[in-house]
């Protein structure tokens, strides 16, 4: 009379941890090898087959000397580097109040009761306004239209106003990824906080908004990929920036190349963002998975 | 294995369209260019700058005062190649021009306004430009109801690549680099850049280089007025940069800067029409590398030479002295801001 062991702390009732992702674990090793052999081989094959394609495309030759010229490459590189500090500290800016501005216009639109509708209401026309219109309007209207105004004190200086744009606009995106995360929080976690005798603005402040921000961090860095993107329309104010830059050096070289050069440079700052984003969205994904919440 | 199957089908049936793409094309580029006659720039300078008494003082302002005596040369005519019936043309029959909507004056004039064009329509023959392309398309043989006008963007008028229309006629400043990816013809109007600002800023009262140093400037990216800015005058302040002349323009209005660089001939629209206080402060000397407007065609494309001819006819006989006469006699009225 044997006695029943004792089960397993580890293992949930329903056993879907430990077992289920060490089989797992298995079925990736064993065909990770013939995986990525075959991976590699198609990727060759396409990369290969494209490659001939455009090689061969009538206009190649001239596509080649005007997109992909090494020498007016090396020419503008440097300056459009140099102006690209421009866009980074307009990104840097604009993440840094945009991250605020937009938490609170969620957290507005979050407040319960009949009260708050006035601010509720205005958080909703923030959001639909700024979000509805392009980014490229939004720098224009105010980079010319607000000193316009010629009110006394107001700053004039264009690059000041198309990050108050992008800020606007970023921040009603911002704002609604923060909606979705605020909303995501299950109601019973709001019952319970109430239950602990916490006020509503407390049980937003405690429970419900920490928990949402972990939850959108992933959506927030996709929106700040987009705005740093958008830092290339700055210039339509006259400041000059990166993408300026490259417009002067393209006319100036009457080659297309400085374009490229510029998506290099901004293609080398967002991918390691893109990365790490991914790489926090399969991280939040494990968690969830190995607490056995999904 | 049903994957890579497929990956390979995908692979067959691109490598069987590129083979269907491939095959034409190609034979359409080798057109010969007319054996034309290039006139040299110099002989056709035709530019009658006339610079106020107090400034003219013997020294050298850059600005070339001599008038040449036009109606001297030889009348021409075109040669029978590029007469209509053999032009080559992207529509049979139909001179399809290329130009900036909106058109703007003294280039295009007469305020004829219609669904297509937003300020004036360049078929009225009215303004320096379309009477230059009307006096050309006579040389080649079209009546004014064969020209045919399209609306092109700047930028697009001097891209590599097929184009929409035979010619652009729409201020494109000679460059070398422009050249290397259209056809220029020889110049139809010699342009020197001018400075515009509002009155009461610090620079209205300019009269060289040196005044214009610590003034921060806006010119439209792209432009000869830039290149100007950047490589001849040379402040210390960096330009600000605009996608347009429109955008340099409210910049000046807000204040943001503090005069605007453009070329001459628009300067007056930019003071006349878009401004309230506008001021023509001067024009500027012309550099060493002499800018001028050129028509403009896809590379390769014979009705180049035959633009050329045509310009050379309307030279020999005065015709184009006597449009930039009518249409551009403005000219004459701003000092010029000396280097020194």
């Amino acid at each position: 009379m044997s006695p029943v062991p004792a089960p397993d702390p580890l293992d949930d009732p329903f056993g879907r941890t430990g077992r289920r992702s060490r089989i797992l674990a298995g079925t990736w090793r064993r065909e990770g090898a013939r995986g990525v052999a075959v991976a590699l081989v198609s990727t060759v094959v396409v990369c290969v087959v494209l490659g001939i394609l455009i090689v061969n495309a009538p206009g190649w030759p001239r596509v080649r000397e005007f997109f992909f010229n090494w020498g007016e490459l090396e020419d503008s590189m440097p300056q459009i580097a140099e102006k690209f500090l421009v866009n980074v500290e307009a990104f840097a800016i604009a993440e840094a109040v945009v991250l605020v501005l937009g938490l609170g216009i969620a957290i507005l639109r979050s407040l319960p009761g009949p009260v708050f509708f006035p601010i509720r209401a205005l958080a909703i026309l923030w959001v639909d306004v700024f979000r509805g219109m392009p980014t490229i309007l939004v720098i224009a209207l105010l980079v010319f239209g607000v000193p316009a105004l010629e009110f006394e004190g107001v700053p004039i200086d264009p690059l000041f106003w198309g990050i108050v744009a992008i800020v606007l606009v970023y921040s009603a995106y911002v704002a609604e990824v923060y909606r979705a995360g605020i909303e995501s929080v299950h109601p019973s976690q709001d019952a319970a906080a109430r239950s602990l005798g916490l006020s509503r603005l407390g049980s937003l402040r405690h429970v419900v908004v920490p928990q949402a921000v972990r939850r959108v961090v992933p959506p927030l860095l996709n929106d700040f990929i987009g705005l740093q993107k958008d830092t290339a329309l700055l210039g339509v104010g006259g400041a000059v920036e990166a993408f300026r830059q490259a417009q002067i050096d393209q006319a100036a070289a009457y080659n297309m190349t400085p374009f490229v050069a510029l998506a290099l440079v901004f293609i080398a700052i967002t991918i390691p963002l893109t990365r790490f984003t991914d790489w926090l969205v399969a991280r939040e994904r494990g968690r969830r998975q190995a607490t056995g919440l999904l | 294995m049903r994957k890579p199957f497929l990956l390979l089908a995908l692979v067959a049936l691109t490598l069987g369209l590129a083979a269907c793409g491939g095959s034409d094309g190609g034979d359409e580029d080798s057109v010969a260019l007319a054996d034309t006659a290039l006139i040299p720039f110099e002989t056709i300078e035709t530019e009658t700058v006339v610079t106020p008494a107090d400034s003219g003082s013997g020294t050298d302002t850059g600005v070339d005062t001599s008038q040449v005596d036009t109606a001297a040369a030889e009348p021409t005519t075109v040669s029978n190649d590029c007469l209509k019936p053999n032009l080559k043309l992207k529509k049979k029959g139909v001179l399809t021009v290329g130009t900036g909507n909106p058109a703007f004056p003294p280039f295009f004039t007469g305020g004829t306004k219609s669904k297509a064009w937003e300020l004036n329509d360049p078929a009225t023959g009215k303004g320096f430009e379309s009477a230059f392309v009307y006096a050309v398309a006579k040389q080649l043989g079209f009546a004014k109801k064969d020209v045919k006008w399209v609306a092109v963007g700047f930028t697009q008028s001097f891209a590599p690549g097929k184009k929409p229309f035979d010619i652009v006629v729409q201020q494109v400043s000679f460059n070398k680099k422009r050249a290397k990816a259209v056809d220029f013809s020889d110049p139809y109007y010699v342009v020197n850049q001018a400075l515009v600002t509002v009155q009461g800023s610090k620079i209205a009262n300019a009269t060289s280089f040196a005044d214009l140093k610590d003034a921060r400037l806006g010119v439209a990216v792209g432009t000869t007025s830039f290149d100007y800015v950047t490589e001849v005058i040379q402040p210390d302040v960096e330009p600000r940069v605009y996608d347009d002349q429109n955008g340099a323009v409210q910049a000046l209005k807000n204040g943001q800067v503090d005069g605007i660089v453009v070329d001459f001939p628009s300067a007056f629209y930019v003071r006349d029409v878009q401004l309230d206080k506008g001021l023509i402060v001067g024009q500027f000397p012309s550099t060493s590398e002499k800018e001028y407007f050129g028509v403009v065609a896809e590379k390769k494309n014979a009705i180049i030479g035959c633009v050329n001819q045509a310009i050379a006819a309307l030279q020999g006989d005065g015709t184009l002295a006597a449009l930039q006469q009518k249409w551009l006699e403005d000219r004459a009225k701003a000092p010029v801001i000396a280097e020194q």
